[in-house]
């Protein structure tokens, strides 16, 4: 553990009576990194933050926050966080409920017009919490997180059930907390989101840790997207092309691995081939897709 | 750091801004005063020979004025009253879980223990409010009458009011916690309501029924029970009734004063010792 790590996992696992929800996963985060943690629904990402908050008990494995134990009330006033969408009393105010919080955390008030100012609350601080909509309570989540004027943040799935406007703002804000010298962690099921927002990323798969990188390695290339028919004289063009480093078939769409300098070529092939083009577009690459490859390549190696 | 004493006020501070809590302020007062003074009243200034057998209409009128404050405030406790805080504990303590607030709480600073002390300090307080303004209201509905019928408008002695407050507390501090702990180990609110109500209202008297009178076998387990102990606590405090009147239901003899007070703390304490127990352990999920 150095001064320069705030999170350190060693081979958590957490397991309940049929599932095993959280399996022997290592990770560590960096102090003034934004850290993604990225996964589908099931994952194992609220479980693994639960445990980093001395909410739940590990079955095994260890779990250092800031250097000490996770749930300590020392470390836990380091910690700003949102687990599991945002909870809080329906017939409070915005500001009330943060007055509620600002007490359990010993932190004082004077902090809440700022943290609403930071959320864009500041003109519906005053209204009932069961008011508001998700986008609303998802800030006041956040807003209760930042009470603490704290070193690290976690925030898990954040954007959940935002509009996307919601989610834009929501992403500037977390990248603002990034900026500042906060230390974040963000879980996510959102690859692009994550790709956004993040420095280095650690995923997740059914409870297993299946890579930890930097974002810029996890995503790779972009995917080349056509839809034309026929399909059969489209597979046969495209095979024939040298430049094409892979192809697979979804739905009705073929998917190209293929240098973004490429495009006028394959295009152009197609269209020789005399095949109704209907669309060409380019498209980052899905977190099914990075898992798929991942996978894949985990069952393969073993 | 905060400490017990920042969380009750915390807890507090949710409390008053509750609209259940005065809801449910609002119904004991309101049945407070309609068992205690307004049914006795309407059956002695109405026609008729009035609803309570037996008693003449001179008893009835002196069982509303300030020297039985103890017995009309106290009458209805274990009828709906000890319901009512039943009904608040697991209010206090269970909502936690259904808002997922649980997990707000004890992410920000003090461990669960502390939490959780605090929290049933803030219960605690709450009930002794709750039963002080149940008794200040007696004190108003009984001297107004006392004054109308130009009857004594005498209190009992401060140490019989302190008494009958105490027991008061004592009960209601039973009941809250029976439903705060019901609330905490089953992290809800429907059920504890639903189970606690049950067996305030149904399961105890049904027990109380046949053991004074077919299964006196029962009778051991009749005197360990939260209702009986509480009615028998109840009858302790209270002054002597005037000629003719009878105990308010629930209010028995079954139980030695002592030992009813005994046990109703034993209620008390075991309840914050699961609840306290159950909190500590177990995954906030
Ligand atoms: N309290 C629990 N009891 C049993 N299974 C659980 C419990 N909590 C989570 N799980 C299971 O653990 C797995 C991981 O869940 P979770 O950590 O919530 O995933 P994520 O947050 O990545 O969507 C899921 O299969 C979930 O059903
Ligand atoms: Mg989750």
């Amino acid at each position: 553990m150095t001064a320069e790590t705030v999170v350190e996992i060693r081979d958590l696992t957490k397991r309940y009576d049929t599932v095993t929800a959280v399996d022997q996963v290592s990770l560590s985060v960096r102090r003034g990194e934004v850290y993604g943690f990225l996964g589908p629904n099931g994952a194992g990402k609220t479980t693994t933050l639960r445990m980093l908050l001395g909410l739940i008990r590990p079955t095994s494995g260890s779990l250092t926050v800031l250097g000490r134990q996770p749930g300590e009330a020392g470390v836990l006033a380091r910690i700003g966080s949102m687990i599991e969408g945002p909870a809080f009393y329906p017939f409070l105010s915005g500001r009330a409920n943060l007055e509620v919080v600002a007490r359990y955390a010993g932190t004082g008030s004077a902090r809440i017009d700022e943290t609403l100012e930071t959320v864009d609350l500041t003109s519906r601080g005053g209204d009932r919490f069961s008011t508001y909509s998700l986008g609303m309570k998802q800030r006041l989540g956040v807003a209760a997180a930042l009470l603490k004027d704290p070193d690290l943040v976690v925030l898990d799935e954040p954007t959940n059930g935002l509009d996307p406007a919601g989610m834009r703002d929501m992403r500037a804000l977390i990248r603002r907390l990034g900026d500042s010298g906060r230390t974040v962690i963000l879980s996510s099921h959102m690859l692009g989101e994550v790709q956004q927002i993040c420095d280095r990323v650690g995923v997740i798969n059914a409870g297993r840790m299946v890579v930890e990188s930097t974002v810029e390695e996890l995503r790779g290339d972009s995917e080349l997207v056509i839809r034309a028919t026929p399909a059969d004289v489209v597979r046969a063009t495209v095979d024939q092309l040298a430049y094409v480093q892979s192809i697979r078939t979804l739905d009705d769409e073929l998917r190209l691995r293929v240098d973004e300098r490429h495009t006028g070529e394959v295009t152009r092939a197609l269209v020789l081939a005399g095949v109704d083009v209907r669309e060409v577009r380019r498209v980052d690459r899905q977190l099914e897709d990075v898992f798929f490859e991942i996978t894949a390549k985990e069952s393969s190696h073993a | 750091m905060p400490s017990v004493v920042d969380v009750s006020r915390a807890e507090l501070f949710k409390l008053v801004r509750r609209p259940a809590a005065w809801t449910l302020l609002a119904a004991a007062a309101l049945l407070s005063q309609v068992f205690g003074y307004l049914i006795p009243y309407l059956s002695f200034a109405g026609d008729g020979s009035g609803p309570i057998e037996g008693a003449s209409k001179q008893a009835i009128l002196a069982s509303t004025l300030p020297d039985q404050i103890v017995a009309s405030t106290l009458g209805g406790f274990p009828v709906f009253a000890g319901a009512l805080a039943l009904v608040f504990g697991a209010l206090v303590l269970g909502s936690e879980y259904g808002w997922g607030t649980v997990k707000t709480v004890l992410t920000q600073r003090p461990g669960r223990t502390t939490v959780l002390a605090g929290q049933a300090v803030a219960l605690g307080a709450s009930v002794a409010v709750g039963v002080l303004v149940l008794f200040v209201l007696g004190a108003v509905s009984s001297t107004a009458i006392a004054l109308g019928q130009g009857e004594s408008t005498a209190f009992p002695s401060v140490l019989d009011l302190l008494g009958g407050y105490g027991a008061g507390v004592a009960i209601m501090l039973m009941w809250a916690g029976l439903g705060g702990m019901l609330g905490v180990v089953l992290r809800g609110v429907a059920l504890p309501i639903g189970l606690g109500v049950v067996w305030v209202l149904g399961v105890e008297n049904l027990i109380a029924g046949v053991a004074s009178s077919v299964l006196t076998a029962l009778r051991p387990l009749r005197d360990v029970m939260p209702g009986i102990n509480a009615g028998s606590l109840a009858s302790a405090v209270m002054p002597t009734r005037p000629p003719g009147l009878e105990s308010p239901p629930g209010v028995n003899s079954d139980v030695a004063d002592g030992r009813a007070l005994l046990t109703v703390a034993c209620y008390v304490v075991v309840c914050l010792a699961v609840a306290l127990w159950t909190y500590r352990r177990r995954d906030v999920a």
